[in-house]
């Protein structure tokens, strides 16, 4: 193998998805599962400080960079990339196999592309390609829906990466360089641009619509390979360019807590964890935006440790889509009589998102809180709290009770196929392993600064505000205060938020949907008349697109002809 | 013989079309136009290396010495559109064999052809010519082919086209021999060095002034700059395939010529720009034509007449790029001339395999075409890339440099315009894609198959152009960057 050794990692991933293309059936199957492991040994070969780099149109672009952040999110990527090819191995060519797995396997080397960019041009490229292979995963479901949504996906991120370039352009207009390094807000257009740009992949409010709109209609397999890469690139984007900027922290704190709101409300499952998504790309952004070494390691660990428990939770609601045909939590329950192991992945994903001692979160979601608190930020500590417990209730609590447990639904499915529950494995034992020893992920982190996660007040605050949730859901239950269906919503927002109550809770979740909806309709219409307007003047019979008779023609000769030579004359003149 | 060059690049196109005319064949007169563009094509590439050697060549016709004898001057630019116009004959040639035998009744093919070699004689001479009455002579035998030309499509609507295209045309080039006959009572001279030299004596005149308006709107109307492109979109929409791809990739990129020629070479980047503010004519009606005639196109049901109106924004690119009246924006003015006609090139040519088979351009005709003719849509995806401007592809150089100039000049909402028309663009493609490759064709036609190679080879060449001169621009960008500093009077 010792020739295959520090190639460009994407290589290897653009020429297996080739072969994927042109194989069928267990070959197939086992390039798909060749593919990551091939691409980890070749990591193993790279250096920090390797190059690739030549001159186009008076720049230096440099396609292919190594440093330590990049090879964090490598071997990330190949880990997730292995996980999802290992989960979609099962799919037949009625499933549109061919194009689902070769764009799954395209969509992984573009992400790993990108982390490996030492420009914005060549970054610009990856971008691009990240949304243009992954909608075929959107697409492949194949209904009338899912076509609408992966168009309105693929335009909203075809326009992130037309910003990142004319950013990129602005920046090398401004600065002459167009190296993908540390980029200065202060009063430089070119920097807001790429914010933007970044801002749209990573979710940032009012740019979120994309993931809640697309990742719940992906087909189950390809959901998984969404949640894992596009947001993920954008984290590691704002590392590498916007670390320190203040803008960020407020940001973050933002994408932690609204979110909340919208997931009690909702009921589509994998839309939960859209939402749930977008929370905890929140914890990282606010790492980010702290920008101290120890914020930014917990930024990177925690989206390392959020690509497993999430892509497993993803994974477990992917099969319960594909043995029951349903997603929407009303008419899911009692699945774990017939699917108890995947009813325990499932379990094993919650624990970890919630932050139990022992599992992923833990370790890594306490560095950017603890960040927080170091560099005198007090005011974020309470909001990522109440952000934490929102994520226990919706993602730890609401997601497996509604599927697996809760009220029965009646239906009684079988457990998936055993390559999905081999992945989803992989993934719970990964949640258990990273949190029972912390030291193997920190040692990959590439910024230097010393954690210990398993210190005695972290564990006491963390059990506290767990178990007081648990003891609260335990209670309630016995003596029946809430009929089932409110229970499910409303538990760990009643420990928290025992003040406010949680009618209110769903008050302002309703209200804030409705003023977003409202706002939105509003929005629209305008599009709507805007469109209808453009149509009226540029439609086929209008009047810019109509046959005109010679006759007009040649007056607009002759209006022009006047108006050129008064317009000489008077330039003359003056 | 080398020494000749100039003049065969013209002669021999000129003497092939009587040629064509005399075989009685089609398939002969077919062999002679080949045999022509190749050769054309062949000393275009002679006299640009030549010119980046050597500098300009000047060649005496008849040996009668400038200003008194006619001039062929050829420097840089003209050489580059040399290049261009003989490149886009030799490659859509072998293209017209198939598509002519389909489209024209076999009676016309020879004189098809004659039409054909004729009209790019006329292109050929515009640009090789240092004398404005030759200008103006080359111009209305490149302009009466290409109405023949336009006329001899299948739909009848191509006749009253060709008309409407005969009019303006005429009209164009009325208003061209005005502007040259004022400038020649007041200079005595019809040499473009020549003129240069006493307009700058001269100074600013009255009689000048209105030879410049009409000489603007003339060299508009024949590149059909917004809003005097109206002829346009039907003489593309309705001409016979071979045609709209030839006319759309050649004949506007020589009124772009002209149009640098006048203004900047005969009276000046100082007298056009300073004097005159062409600038703040040209600039609005550019970025008028960008944006409404990408609007347009986003609405058309017909796929040519589709591309008709892109063309007609994306000239407005070219009108912006030297409105700019910068080095960088010109490089990408004149970048955009050759890009532009790789792009439109590979489309229409896309677009005449699908009538060639389907028999329609409607883009409803295009539903599951995607599967039945995979070489014809991939092509047409590929072409629509570049259009776009994505990195690799020729699209993205020019506007690459159309931006640069832009911010240069500190205009950044000329920038974000063209990035916003760039999204235009997709919109317009992907409808043709959302069709071809996401709705099922009506029923089982199993007459709809691949187009042949003889049409297949030569619209790939011209893809795989987009993307080599895409990602190796260092050619077009040397030679567009070196032609926009003379033409700005810097040394090159």
């Amino acid at each position: 193998m010792g020739s295959l050794m520090g190639l460009p990692p994407f290589l290897i991933f653009f020429v297996g998805a080739l072969v994927v293309a042109l194989t069928t059936g267990h070959v197939r199957r086992g390039v798909l599962l060749a593919i990551p492991v091939i691409g980890a040994l070749n990591l193993l070969g790279l250096e920090i400080g390797d190059t690739v780099e030549f001159e186009m149109l008076g720049y230096t672009l440099v396609p292919f960079k190594v440093d330590r952040l990049a090879m964090m999110f490598g071997y990330l990527f190949h880990l997730a990339a292995f996980l999802g090819n290992l989960y979609a191995l099962h799919l037949e060519k009625k499933d549109g196999a061919g194009v689902q797995h070769t764009s799954a396997v395209l969509y992984a080397g573009s992400a790993i592309g990108a982390v490996y960019t030492g420009d914005l041009i060549s970054l610009f490229v990856f971008w691009e390609l990240l949304a243009l292979t992954s909608v075929f995963l959107i697409w492949a479901r194949k209904t009338e829906r899912s076509f609408r949504v992966g168009f309105r996906y693929l335009v909203i991120h075809v326009l992130s990466g037309v910003l990142l370039l004319s950013g990129a352009l602005m920046l090398a207009h401004e600065t002459g360089s167009i190296a993908f390094g540390p980029i200065e807000l202060d009063g430089s257009m070119a920097g807001w641009v790429i914010l933007l740009a970044f801002g749209i992949k990573a979710a940032f409010p009012l740019v979120h619509n994309w993931i809640t709109d697309a990742y719940p209609e992906g087909t189950p397999t390809g959901t998984v390979f969404l949640s894992a890469f596009t947001t993920k690139v954008a984290v590691f984007a704002l590392v590498r360019t916007f670390a320190g900027a203040d803008v960020l922290i407020y940001v973050g704190v933002t994408m932690t807590c609204f979110p909340i709101f919208y997931a009690v409300i909702e009921n589509d499952l994998r839309r939960v964890l859209s939402y749930s998504m977008i929370n905890q790309i929140g914890f990282m952004v606010t790492g980010v935006g702290l920008g101290t070494a120890l914020a930014l390691n917990g930024a990177v660990a925690h989206a390392f440790a959020d690509v497993i428990f999430k892509g497993l939770l993803f994974m477990t609601m992917g099969s319960v889509l594909q043995m029951t045909g349903r997603i929407n939590g009303s008419d899911l329950g009692g699945l774990y009589k017939t699917m108890p192991i995947t009813a325990t992945f499932c379990v094993i994903g919650a624990l970890a998102i919630s932050a139990f001692p022992l599992f992923s979160a833990f370790i890594t979601k306490s560095m950017v809180m603890t960040a927080a608190l170091e560099e005198g930020h007090v005011w974020v500590w309470p909001f990522l709290l109440f952000a934490s417990a929102g994520v226990l209730e919706h993602a730890g609590i609401k997601i497996p009770y509604f599927s697996f447990f809760g009220h029965d639904s009646g239906i009684r499915a079988k457990e998936p196929p055993k390559n999905m529950l081999a992945a989803m494995m992989i993934g719970a034992v990964l949640c258990v392993v990273i949190g029972v020893f912390p030291g193997l992920l920190y040692s990959l982190l590439p910024f230097a600064a010393e954690y210990h996660p398993y210190d005695l007040t972290h564990v006491l605050t963390q059990m506290q505000l767990l178990l007081f949730g648990a003891l609260a859901v335990v209670w309630l239950m016995r003596t029946g205060i809430y009929p089932p269906e409110i229970r499910a919503l409303n538990i760990d927002a009643e420990w928290t938020y025992r003040w406010l109550g949680p009618r209110l809770i769903r008050g302002i979740g309703g209200a804030v949907a409705r003023v977003d909806s409202a706002v939105r309709g509003r929005v629209l219409a305008v599009v709507r008349k805007a469109l209808r307007g453009a149509h009226r003047g540029h439609g086929p019979q209008g009047i810019l697109a109509r046959t005109w008779p010679t006759g007009s023609m040649i007056l607009w000769v002759a209006i022009l002809l006047a108006a050129f030579l008064v317009f000489y004359f008077l330039s003359q003149t003056f | 013989m080398t020494a000749h060059l100039p003049v065969l690049q013209v002669i021999i196109p000129l003497l092939a079309a009587p040629l064509c005319a005399l075989a009685r064949r089609g398939r002969i007169a077919w062999g002679i136009a080949l045999a022509t563009s190749w050769t054309t094509f062949w000393i275009a590439i002679q006299l640009l290396a030549r010119v980046r050697s050597e500098g300009p060549i000047s060649y005496a016709l008849g040996g009668w010495a400038a200003p008194v004898g006619i001039e062929y001057r050829i420097d840089l630019l003209s050489a580059f559109v040399l290049v261009i116009v003989t490149g886009i004959g030799a490659v859509v040639t072998p293209y017209a064999l198939k598509s002519v035998e389909r489209e024209i009744e076999a009676a016309k093919i020879p004189l098809f052809y004659a039409a054909f070699v004729l009209c790019l004689t006329g292109l050929l001479g515009i640009t090789v010519t240092g004398d404005v009455f030759n200008v103006f002579v080359f111009l209305e035998i490149s302009s009466l082919s290409a109405y023949a030309l336009i006329g001899l499509g299948q739909d009848r609507r191509a006749l009253t086209a060709a008309f409407q295209y005969l009019i303006m045309g005429s009209i164009g080039a009325t208003f061209i021999v005005i502007g040259i006959g004022m400038m020649y009572v007041m200079t005595g001279s019809l040499n473009m060095a020549d003129l240069s030299v006493l307009l700058a004596e001269l100074g600013p005149n009255r009689t000048i002034v209105v030879a410049f308006g009409f000489l603007t709107v003339g060299i508009s109307l024949k590149l059909a700059l917004f809003p005097l492109h109206l002829w346009l979109p039907n003489a593309y929409t309705y001409a016979p395939s071979t045609v709209t791809a030839f006319i759309a990739a050649t004949a506007t990129k020589v009124a772009v010529y002209m149009l640098l020629r006048f203004f900047f070479t005969i009276f000046g980047v100082v007298f056009s720009f300073d004097v005159m503010q062409l600038d703040r004519v040209l600039l609005p009606l550019a970025l008028i034509a960008i944006v409404t005639m990408s609007l347009v196109a986003i609405f058309q049901t017909n796929v040519k007449r589709m591309l008709a109106y892109s063309s007609v924004a994306q000239i407005g690119y070219m009108i912006l790029g030297i409105s700019l009246a910068s080095v960088t924006g010109l490089t990408g003015g004149i970048l955009h001339l050759f890009n532009h006609a790789l792009i439109k090139g590979s489309l229409f040519m896309a677009m005449g395999c699908v009538m060639y088979r389907v028999g329609s351009v409607e883009i409803d005709a295009m539903r599951g075409l995607g599967k039945k003719m995979p070489w014809t849509m991939a092509a047409f995806v590929a072409g629509g890339l570049s259009l776009i401007g994505v990195p690799l592809t020729v699209g993205f150089i020019s506007k690459w440099y159309l931006i640069l100039g832009a911010l240069e000049r500190g205009w950044w909402p000329v920038a974000a315009l063209i990035l916003a028309a760039s999204l235009m663009a997709v919109v317009y493609i992907w409808r043709v894609v959302e069709v071809a490759y996401f709705q099922e064709g009506p029923g089982e036609d199993s007459s709809i198959v691949e187009a042949p190679l003889a049409l297949l080879i030569p619209t790939w060449v011209l893809v795989f152009a987009n993307f080599y001169f895409g990602i190796d621009a260092t050619f077009t960008t040397e030679v567009a960057g070196a032609a926009a500093r003379s033409l700005m009077g810097l040394v090159p």
